[in-house]
């Protein structure tokens, strides 16, 4: 046996399980977005139609998808820098020598990843009630009028944001944690002898060296934030003026409440398509500064 | 494999046997219901039981949000339960599944179930195409909570009955009142009053054998207008209901004098409405376009599902709910109204002041558009008023728009209907 054959033998059982479970389905969902499948297919399959890229092209065509569409973008473009910054500022926080109690503070920032989104979007919800909420007490407190957080569509889209970085951004702070502890002690002592201040120190030295733990943080964030869905559907369903409708939201509209499964994997692929070009661009810009 | 499927088929009957082994003769009905009437119909159902020994009814509550989504899921993986509760608007697309088992043969056959005690328009929901497919269970409708204090400032001694009335009295009211309230209240998310003006016109809101948006038609073009008219004229706030913190506080605070709602608000009316609001509010019928209109029927019916194995012991139980005694006790323990005559009489809603507007109404109910597509095309309605009234698109073209988009919708019906028609 040679090891080419023993390399295969060995990856068999994972291949197999990827493609049953995996690539059989996609091929699957693939045929499903050519065919117009719905309730009366559902009902009777001699109802169904093969259509092509029919679904394709309609979607295309809905105003609503690209309104969707733009939502997931201001989504995307506003939440994910916001998220890494965060992430990155605490763990430098707990990374300081100066922080003490770095366990309990490591603990209550990663909390709220690990509690389910439904119960938090209760709290939050009573936290953005316009009326009785703590965030529009605060705000009153500094002179500022009450704003309508779920209720008036500029609103909503931040509201969203807000809570969707508070939920989210514990789990890359670890990540970058992990990373910022791995930074030679002595490259910063050797840039403080050379005479490079705390901001330099952080820009020459920590920066460069957290390049790769930021790139793979800015992919997974990225395609985790283009899939939002369970933000606005606890917190909005959609609402105000279809303001808080994202691609996926779009999509399980179409595909669970009216049941065009059809047109709902067109969606499903027109949102894969749009991820794989977006990380394929990051990890391109990651490259060109050497790593990755 | 085959080994392990024999160790299962000898595990099973011990298993199975574990979980119903007190009632081995006995029959087992599984019954989704949901929401509110979820947690009252067990108290009904101990009667059921003592009635017919043997027969074992579970009840599996189902949240209003999830039930839509789980009944078609349950049925894509035949998995749906022996009866079920069922909302109106839900059962043309369950019976277009064939998930549902007809019953007018066994309606026939019952001495417990007339159909003609039954309201006309909540009975001619549940059938399509000349096939009955559910019992109704209970009936709501949705009209008029009005403030009597603010209309009598108003100079109006009672509610207006037509839609020239209605409108002198949204404009007096809206004139009395302070600076920012308004007469009305309509949520730019909710459709149902556009679609009951709707449906007080000749003109069918489908055409075509329900395969093409009829929206552009004069009759409906009025009921827009006429709704239209009402933010625009400043009776109605542009609002959804989102940004009403809440309704019964409001209502109070006069924010608005009008509401139009629907039964379940007698009851929050009567528990959230401060001390000095009590006899200050009532109910009426809803305006037409001359003397009191039609409106939607809805509420929830009974329905067998047509996988079921025990449909005899169904069938007792969609008859014993359906007595008029057993849904006087639906009302008295969550204010459902019965959708039988003869349970409104002699009952507590006989004497019920804010019920007679509902009883009034309900003779005059008609079925929605009976098509799987129609919740759909409600929301699309919303949409065309939420478009002109707080997009400022003109009523034309948002009307051609709804149009567009309803026919769009009922693509693939129209092609059904088509190949039916074509095939011998």
């Amino acid at each position: 046996m040679n090891e080419r054959r023993a390399a295969w033998l060995f990856t068999l059982p994972a291949l197999v399980v990827i493609g049953l479970f995996f690539f059989v389905p996609v091929l699957a969902a693939f045929v499903l977005s050519l065919t117009d499948f719905d309730l009366y297919a559902l009902a009777d399959l001699g109802n169904l139609r093969f259509v092509g890229l029919g679904n394709y092209i309609d979607v295309l065509r809905a105003p609503l998808f690209w309104k969707s569409l733009g939502n997931t973008l201001y989504f995307v473009g506003v939440g994910v820098p916001l998220s890494i910054a965060a992430s990155l500022g605490a763990a430098l926080l707990l990374d300081s020598r100066l922080a003490r109690w770095k366990g309990v503070f490591r603990t209550a920032l990663f909390a709220p990843v690990v509690t389910t989104v439904v119960a938090v979007a209760v709290i939050w919800r009573y936290l953005l009630h316009t009326r009785y909420g703590l965030i529009n007490y605060l705000l009153a407190k500094a002179g500022i009028a009450p704003i309508d957080w779920l209720g008036d569509p500029h609103w909503s889209m931040p509201a969203i944001i807000l809570f969707a970085v508070w939920k989210n951004f514990g789990y890359n702070m670890v990540i970058l944690l992990a990373a910022l502890q791995a930074v030679p002690a002595e490259l910063r002592e050797a840039a403080r002898i050379d005479g490079a201040n705390a901001l330099q120190q952080f820009r020459h030295v920590t920066l460069p060296l957290l390049r790769p733990a930021l790139l793979l943080v800015a992919i997974i964030t990225v395609a985790g934030y283009f899939q939002l869905f369970a933000e606005p559907y606890v917190m909005t369903r959609g609402d105000p003026l279809q303001s808080t409708v994202s691609v996926l939201y779009y999509m399980y509209e179409e595909g669970f409440e009216w049941w065009s499964l059809g047109r709902a994997t067109a969606i499903a692929f027109l949102l894969f398509a749009l991820i794989l070009v977006v990380t394929r661009v990051l990890v391109r810009i990651g490259k060109r500064g050497g790593y990755a | 494999m085959n080994a392990l499927a024999r160790l299962a088929s000898l595990a099973l009957p011990f298993v199975l046997g574990a979980c119903s082994g007190a009632r081995e003769e006995g029959v087992t009905l599984r019954f989704w219901a949901i929401g509110r009437e979820a947690e009252v119909v067990p108290a009904l159902l101990a009667d059921f039981e003592h009635l017919h020994p043997g027969v074992h009814v579970e009840v599996q509550a189902l949240p209003l949000t999830a039930a839509h989504e789980k009944l078609l899921t349950a049925f894509a993986g035949d998995a749906l339960p022996d009866l079920g509760q069922l909302g109106n608007t839900w059962l043309p697309e369950l019976a277009t599944l064939g998930a549902l088992e007809p019953l007018q043969a066994r309606v026939d056959a019952s001495p417990a179930i007339d159909a003609d005690d039954y309201f006309q328009g909540i009975w001619d929901t549940n059938a399509m195409d000349g096939r009955l497919y559910g019992v109704p269970w209970y009936i709501d409708t949705r009209l008029l909570f009005y403030r009597t204090d603010l209309l009598a400032a108003a100079g109006f001694d009672a509610p207006a009955r037509d839609w020239a009335g209605w409108s002198r009295q949204l404009a007096a009211v809206k004139q009395h009142a302070k600076p920012g309230d308004y007469a009305i209240l309509l949520p730019l998310n909710e459709f149902e009053l556009l679609v009951n003006l709707g449906v007080q016109q000749a003109d069918p809101l489908l055409r075509d054998d329900a395969s093409r948006g009829n929206f552009e038609s004069a009759g409906f073009r009025r009921a827009f207008a006429y709704y239209v008219d009402m933010y625009r004229n400043g009776w109605a706030p542009p609002m959804s209901d989102t940004q009403i913190s809440n309704v019964w506080d409001e209502f109070a605070n006069g924010f608005y004098a009008f509401y139009v709602t629907g039964p379940w608000n007698i009851g929050e009316f009567k528990r959230r409405l401060p001390a000095s609001m009590q006899g200050k509010w009532m109910t009426a019928p809803l305006p037409g376009p001359d003397g009191p209109g039609a409106a939607i029927g809805g509420g929830s019916s009974l329905v067998m599902f047509r996988a079921s194995r025990h449909k005899d012991e169904v069938w007792q139980l969609i008859e014993f709910l359906s007595r008029p005694e057993q849904q006087q006790r639906l009302h008295a323990l969550c204010g459902d109204l019965p959708p039988r005559r003869s349970a409104w009489q002699g009952s507590a809603l006989a004497g019920e002041a804010y019920a007679t507007a509902f009883r009034d109404q309900l003779e005059r109910v008609v079925a929605a558009p009976k098509v799987p597509e129609w919740e759909r095309i409600a929301q699309e309605i919303r949409y065309a008023a939420e478009r002109t009234v707080r997009g400022g698109q003109s009523i034309d073209a948002s009307l051609a728009e709804l149009d567009a988009r309803v026919d769009a919708i009922l693509a693939k019906r129209r092609w059904m209907l088509g190949r039916r028609k074509t095939a011998p």
